[in-house]
């Protein structure tokens, strides 16, 4: 069976990967027909309604799915396509309650327009009510019109012409609804509405789709080891992971109310989100002199190191090699309260090889490690991304700073 | 500091890493405290096969549990809701708020201060494989 997924128009290069995730995680078999880079619309084949809820259900950047009535590059094809398709299923729907919606895409429709696109249909002979408020079935026509981005990055228009551009039908799909995606949870993760966050906390949207990508889900075990303020856990805990974290600077996931007799800051997130039951643990330690025990346990690591890019790039240890133990008073400076230990410049191979060293050592079998990298925005040279002899890559997504 | 996460860690120190007196560290002065959470039959079942019995059972004993079965319980037994819930408790819902985590093979102690655990290493003791 045909379905259409409804993308919203945000993080283009996740999108796809963003389903393969979804649809591996729902153990069914998803084939990608129609994809453009710049429409939200795209057809896949799904064995059955049941894997289309089930796998759009967790989804970040779809809006929706509706089983695919038929398509066409004008209202002719359109008609035509959906009769061929759907000609002996009409009478199933003959008595129900519906409503018709349109949903053009980089156009606008007049009322008037828009009732003449219903009326054309009234071949189905439905004689339910029109519900426009919880209506049993919910059909959609769906215009696609060719986008201005598209049309100034494809050297179609120019900067002046872009706003005269005549409006240009490319294809319209047909639907019937079957179920909305997660993307209200955007809305619920927030930053904005959050207790604790810092100047490098991930936004909800990626840091979702990350714990997408890692296949977050519960039963799971998941470890961010640059957990900072915990936005990567929390989001792979509203998917019912368990999850842990580990910083190398203990104050990142503490918080100042701490020393105050406040909850942890990463903690009370957790708690602001009724996930307390998915909280492990938040301890202090360097991912280049981990404690973590070097055997396979981790369902997911999810995680945006720091490179040294905003956020100085340290790990344990001092630039002219081991130090001396000092002692104050017969004892070792290293065992008295307030220590701090001394940290030394590190490098963006180095931190990359550790990381992905670590996930080799630690990931069980099909475990994911989804993590950020920067990257030079510059689209002449090809993304180099890091390998491992024993890890695979399933898909790389790039977010673009300066935007098209 | 959760005992779960005490059977996924060990001593920090690099030449302790091929020490098997290195893994599990061993709790001392522990200060414990339960915390309710809710039972999630399905991790526990899970995480089972990952966990390192012997370790377990160490920990268990140090901290005051001694009931754990002698071996790790398997097929059927991971259907005995009994037997699930008092691994859950004793691997989410208990955790040390204060204490030591100490390193039978180098001797080092990682300090617990408000159930956190410091595994942060002094200058003498820490390295990066790359430089």
């Amino acid at each position: 069976m045909e379905y259409l997924v409804r993308f919203a128009q945000s993080h283009e290069s996740f999108r796809q990967p963003e389903l393969q995730a979804l649809a591996t995680l729902a153990g069914i078999d998803i084939e990608i027909i129609y994809y453009k880079k710049y429409s939200p619309y795209c057809v896949v084949k799904l064995q059955d309604e049941a894997a289309a809820r089930a796998f759009i259900s967790r989804s970040i950047l779809a809006r929706d799915i509706f089983e695919l009535w038929g398509s066409g590059t004008n209202y002719e094809e359109l008609h035509a396509d959906v009769r061929r398709r759907t000609e002996h299923r009409w009478r199933d729907y003959k008595d129900v309650s519906f409503r018709f919606t349109i949903d053009c895409f980089a156009a606008k429709r007049s009322w008037n327009e828009k009732k003449a696109i219903v009326d054309s249909f009234s071949y189905f002979g439905f004689d339910g009510p029109i519900k426009m408020k919880n209506p049993d079935e919910d059909f959609c026509v769906l215009e696609e019109y060719l986008w201005e981005v598209e049309a100034l990055k494809k050297g179609l228009v120019s900067g002046t012409e872009v706003h005269d551009m005549p409006r240009e039908l490319q294809r319209i799909f047909f639907g019937r609804w079957i179920a909305d995606s997660s993307r209200e949870l955007i809305t619920k993760y927030d930053l904005k509405k959050r207790r604790y966050i810092s100047t490098t906390s991930m936004d909800a949207e990626l840091s979702l789709i990350t714990a997408n990508m890692a296949l977050a889900a519960p039963g799971k075990l998941f470890y961010d080891p640059f957990v900072g303020t915990g936005g990567f856990c929390v989001a792979a805990a509203n998917f019912g992971a368990l999850t842990f974290g580990s910083d190398i600077d203990g104050r990142s996931f503490k918080g100042k109310e701490m020393a105050k007799g406040k909850p942890m800051g990463l903690f009370s997130n957790f708690q602001q989100y009724n996930l307390v039951s998915q909280f492990v643990d938040a301890f202090t330690s360097d991912l280049t002199n981990t404690p973590v025990h070097s055997r396979q346990f981790l369902d997911g690591i999810v995680c945006d190191p720091p490179y040294g890019v905003r956020e100085g790039l340290k790990v344990l240890g001092s630039r002219d090699g081991p130090k001396e133990v000092l002692m104050v008073d017969g004892v070792p400076s290293y065992t008295l309260p307030g220590y701090v230990p001394p940290k030394k410049q590190y490098g963006f191979e180095a931190m990359l090889n550790d990381i992905l060293n670590f996930a080799a050592r630690t990931l069980v079998t099909n475990g994911r490690l989804s993590m950020w990298m920067p990257t030079a925005n510059d689209e002449e040279v090809e993304l180099a991304i890091p390998k491992h002899p024993n890890l695979e890559i399933v898909s790389s997504s790039i977010q673009p700073f300066s935007h098209c | 500091m959760k005992v779960l996460t005490s059977n996924f860690t060990a001593c920090a120190v690099k030449t302790c890493k091929t020490s098997s007196a290195s893994f599990p560290l061993h709790f001392r002065n522990a200060e414990l405290e339960l915390q309710e959470l809710d039972f999630q039959p399905e991790f526990i079942r899970n995480i089972l096969p990952r966990i390192d019995w012997n370790a377990l059972h160490m920990t268990a004993n140090e901290l005051g549990f001694p009931k754990l079965p002698e071996s790790k319980p398997e097929g059927d037994m991971l259907n005995d809701e009994q037997t699930l819930k008092d691994l859950h408790r004793l691997l989410l819902e208990t955790h040390v708020t204060e204490g030591k985590l100490v390193c039978e093979n180098c001797g080092h102690e990682y300090m617990i201060k408000e159930g956190i655990a410091n595994f942060l290493l002094p200058s003498h003791l820490a390295m990066a494989d790359v430089l």
